[in-house]
């Protein structure tokens, strides 16, 4: 239900220090998502592709992520050339396609794509513990901190209740039909786990209370960046600026 | 030598629209007892742990805990400092993402810098053989290797006394040995809860037992090593 396919490895990429690959992929974003010319958007797919190729991401699981984006964008190829008005590319029957509504469609694809193949790339290449720490490290607030590491705990603990509950109704040879029965057992089954869930978590914060918590964590690592890490930021500093230069900059193309 | 780390005095106990589980119960814990608590399922042993540590607060009765009267959640957490709980289920008890640092996680809030609280950890992980699992995601442990987890995770918090909630159900006779010698060569009090008479019989010097929800010396079961022949007898077992 809830795995982390690419947070461990020993690519370039999984070397640089977390903190530098979320300071960059935050920045990539930003800088994507406000760009709208198409030789900018080009580039900052390839570029979002080759960091997927230097994190050695599987191409069958990095697709897998995207085919669930995809879907919604396939929807916003549909509605958007409809919608968008005239001028018009070419008509069905009573019907425009609008020129702006491709390219706004076709936009958004872009970003979407490369934003999506970068964040997996750089942030989804570290464990969420990881990720937690390197948030706390950069002096993001605590409490968005602690939201992350709990909410990991958290989401584990649920998928653990479930598959317990989802096992001993199975070794009882549960079989799920159209039926009352099956309803019944489906809503306990969710009841349980809500129930299970809630308990669990109160006396996980009791082992915590007894081990001294007072609501402040402390970061074990010390990520200590490396020379490839400082070559990396410079390099992708560059690419920044370059994909702002091709949008903002004086118009050479 | 008699001074006492745990005193409880006539504390009663019900969960809410439920009969009491304690009723009126003493107990008291000195320095250097090892003692241990055994009672039928759901007589409200882990309940009694509970209460001791200030997760849930007693109907009526005092507790002491090193000659002090602890009422407020502050003086709870000075007595947490020094009296160590291993949960009856240790998925309750481990929540940091690695092994390593939910054993670090206790010294580094009694105000140990980071160097210390490695160190501390990794002690306590050695002294417990378990440097080959410190980088492991501490959920996805066996049950076995949760509960040495769980038993780090109290000791390097170097407490002076333990409150063991069944501590060896479940598992192996290796890892029971384990648990034992490390027990047997700490310096420390406990009370310890087992259904296991022979491993209660080995680690401890007074045995209680929790009837009606108050404690009873349990004389019927005086203390008395034994050896005994039976199908079986070399895999672990328990006697009633
Ligand atoms: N959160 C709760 N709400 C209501 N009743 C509870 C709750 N927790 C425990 N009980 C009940 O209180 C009684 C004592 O529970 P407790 O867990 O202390 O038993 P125990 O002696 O530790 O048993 P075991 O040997 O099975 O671990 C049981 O009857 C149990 O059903
Ligand atoms: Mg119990």
């Amino acid at each position: 239900m809830f795995d982390e396919p690419f947070a461990t490895g020993r690519s370039f990429i999984h070397r640089i220090d977390p903190r530098h690959r979320i300071v960059i992929a935050v920045v990539y974003s930003f800088v994507v998502a406000l760009t709208d010319r198409f030789a900018p958007l080009t580039g900052a797919l390839i570029v979002s592709l080759a960091l997927a190729a230097l994190a050695r991401l599987r191409p069958a699981a990095v697709w897998r992520r995207l085919k669930v984006v995809f879907g919604f964008l396939a929807l916003i190829w549909i509605v958007l050339p409809l919608t968008t008005g005239t001028p018009f590319l070419a008509r069905i029957g009573p019907m425009g396609i609008s020129t702006a509504g491709v390219l706004l469609a076709a936009r958004i694809s872009l970003k979407t794509t490369a934003i999506l193949i970068e964040f997996t790339a750089l942030v989804a290449t570290m464990p969420l513990a990881t990720l937690g720490h390197a948030l706390g490290q950069i002096k993001m607030p605590e409490k968005l901190v602690y939201l992350v590491l709990m909410t990991y705990r958290y989401i584990h603990l649920l998928e653990n209740e479930y598959q317990r509950t989802v096992r001993a109704i199975r070794l009882r040879g549960f079989l799920p039909g159209t039926n009352m029965h099956t309803y019944k057992t489906y809503a306990y089954l969710i009841g349980m786990l809500f129930v299970r869930s809630v308990a669990r978590a109160e006396r996980i914060e009791w082992a915590m209370r007894c081990r001294g918590f007072r609501g402040r964590f402390y970061h074990l690592v010390d990520f200590v960046p490396t020379p490839a890490t400082w070559i990396f930021s410079a390099m992708m500093g560059i690419i920044i600026f370059w994909i702002a230069i091709l949008e903002w900059g004086p118009h050479l193309w | 030598m008699t001074k006492p780390i745990i005193q409880l005095e006539n504390i009663s106990f019900a969960f809410p629209g439920r009969q009491p589980i304690l009723n009126g119960l003493d107990l008291t814990l000195n320095w250097g007892d090892r003692a241990g608590l055994i009672a039928p399922n759901g007589s409200g042993k882990t309940t009694l742990f509970h209460l001791v540590m200030g997760l849930i607060k007693p109907t009526s009765g005092i507790i002491r805990i090193f000659g002090k009267r602890i009422l407020a959640e502050k003086d709870f957490r000075v007595v947490r400092r020094r009296i160590g709980l291993l949960f009856q289920d240790s998925d309750d008890q481990l929540f940091s993402p690695t092994v390593l640092d939910d054993v670090a996680f206790g010294p580094l809030n009694l105000g140990k810098n980071k160097e210390e609280a490695i160190a501390i950890a990794e002690e306590t992980l050695t002294s417990l053989n378990l440097t080959d699992i410190r980088n492991r995601i501490t959920f996805k442990l066996s049950g076995g290797e949760k509960r040495l987890v769980a038993l780090a995770t109290v000791l390097a918090m170097k407490p002076d006394a333990l409150l063991l909630d069944e501590p060896v159900t479940g598992l192996d006779r290796d890892t029971r040995h384990r648990i034992e010698s490390i027990l047997r060569e700490l310096d420390i009090s406990y009370i310890m809860i087992s259904h296991n008479m022979d491993f209660l019989s080995q680690l401890t010097t007074r045995i209680f037992s929790l009837e009606n929800g108050k404690i009873t010396v349990d004389d019927t079961a005086a203390l008395h090593p034994h050896f005994h022949l039976h199908s079986h007898g070399t895999h672990p077992h328990e006697h009633k």
